[in-house]
């Protein structure tokens, strides 16, 4: 394919006024023929659904307000002016995991905190992510002993930042990539990103109840927890 | 701080009060006294210390002797406000055996530190209002910081070693 730069008609602002005044005419019902069909060519832009909705999410995250340990001073760092989120449209930190779709865990995950971020992970709609940031949630960093354990072994992780802590710039880009992986991929629920569509999540309970029997008084089925995709 | 002798002195002020069994020996060191007791007597031993003036309980440690017997320690680190002055209170229980009497009706501080210990290390303090786990889940087996429970925890995925853990991840 060919490309070719041409100047834009005349002088910028000519051109933008005759774009204007042809769209009034459009809108008034004036416009027919060929004259319709260059306006239509020149003001369309196509793409897919998946890609504009995409586009939309990548530019607006909405990350958890949910900090850790000494990483979280980090995080809070890049709403900053020095490299500001805001550019990307990650500024605004929800209070709520039900209106977050990014997860960012900032700090070491002791085994008493998993099931509390995982429930938070859970809490959060599709779509969502989560970055591992710093070398504790990703790996357990110096405390490599009974007390931590790394995020990828109770919930999906999207990225990992290292560093001890990470400094601002290189969480940044760990949500530059994570913007660019949803920009790229078309969206997929996290049960095909990691391998678990047709799966449900329960606990393992004496309590469970019948699910039929729980539907007659209208009690959702038993332990169960999550719904099959 | 007491100095060598002023420890003595302690000392012996404790045998006398609560018999010569009471007291095991005294260690001076690095200009720290430290008096070692048998468990059974610590309430008593603690409460004449306070009437000497050391009426702060600055904190109760555990340790683990491993592989001496008796195996595990606790100590009380006793602070006097007025002279500025510091005295260590220490026992040792067996491993078979390691209840202590605990504290924490007279010192309310010692509760959570009791707690720690006997999540930590194993050691039963008697009469504990609510001897629970404090830092590790409820469920946990074991007492991670024992000389003798293992180091290492869970695999980590690098990229050197990833062939050996195929579905980390899922």
């Amino acid at each position: 394919m060919e490309v070719t730069r041409r100047q834009l008609g005349a002088g910028g602002m000519e051109e933008f006024r005759s774009r204007q005044l042809t769209a009034r005419q459009m809108l008034q019902g004036d416009l027919e023929g060929p004259a319709l069909d260059q306006h239509v060519e020149d003001s369309i832009l196509t793409t897919t659904l998946d890609r504009a909705a995409n586009w939309a999410r990548a530019n607006a995250m909405f990350p958890a307000t949910f900090g850790l340990a000494c990483c979280a001073i980090e995080m809070m760092s890049i709403v900053g002016a020095r490299v500001d989120v805001a550019r990307f449209g990650g500024e605004a930190f929800r209070a709520s995991p039900r209106q977050a779709d990014l997860l960012i865990l900032s700090g070491r995950i002791s085994i008493k905190m998993a099931p509390v971020v995982r429930r938070i992970y859970d809490q959060m709609i599709e779509p969502r992510w989560a970055i591992a940031m710093g070398a504790c949630s990703s790996s357990m960093g110096v405390f490599n002993n009974y007390a931590i354990v790394p995020a990828d072994k109770f919930m999906p992780v999207d990225v990992h930042v290292p560093g001890c802590p990470p400094r601002p710039e290189a969480l940044m880009h760990g949500i530059l990539r994570l913007r660019a992986m949803i920009l790229a991929k078309p969206d997929l629920s996290w049960r095909t990103r990691y391998g678990g569509r047709g799966t449900e999540e329960f606990i393992e309970s004496e309590l469970a109840i019948d699910p039929v029997a729980g539907h007659a008084v209208g009690i959702s089925g038993g332990g169960r927890m999550g719904t099959s995709a | 701080m007491p100095d060598a002798t002023g420890l003595e002195l302690i000392a012996q002020d404790l045998r006398a009060a609560h018999g010569d069994d009471a007291v095991l020996g005294t260690l001076f060191f690095r200009d720290k006294a430290a008096v070692d007791i048998a468990p059974a007597r610590v309430r008593e031993t603690l409460e004449s210390l306070r009437e000497r003036g050391f009426s702060f309980l600055a904190s109760v440690h555990g340790l683990d002797y491993y592989p001496e017997e008796p195996r595990l320690g606790v100590q009380y680190e006793l602070l006097d406000m007025y002279e500025v002055d510091r005295i260590t209170v220490r026992l040792r229980v067996p491993l078979d055996a390691p209840t202590v009497p605990s504290v924490t009706p007279q010192w309310p501080t010692a509760d959570h530190q009791e707690r720690e210990v006997y999540d930590m290390f194993g050691v039963i303090f008697e009469g504990h209002p609510d001897l629970r786990r404090i830092l590790m889940p409820e469920d946990y087996e074991g007492h991670p910081q024992r000389r003798d429970f293992p180091i290492g925890g869970e695999p980590v995925l690098f990229t050197h070693n990833e062939p050996r853990f195929p579905r980390y991840s899922q």
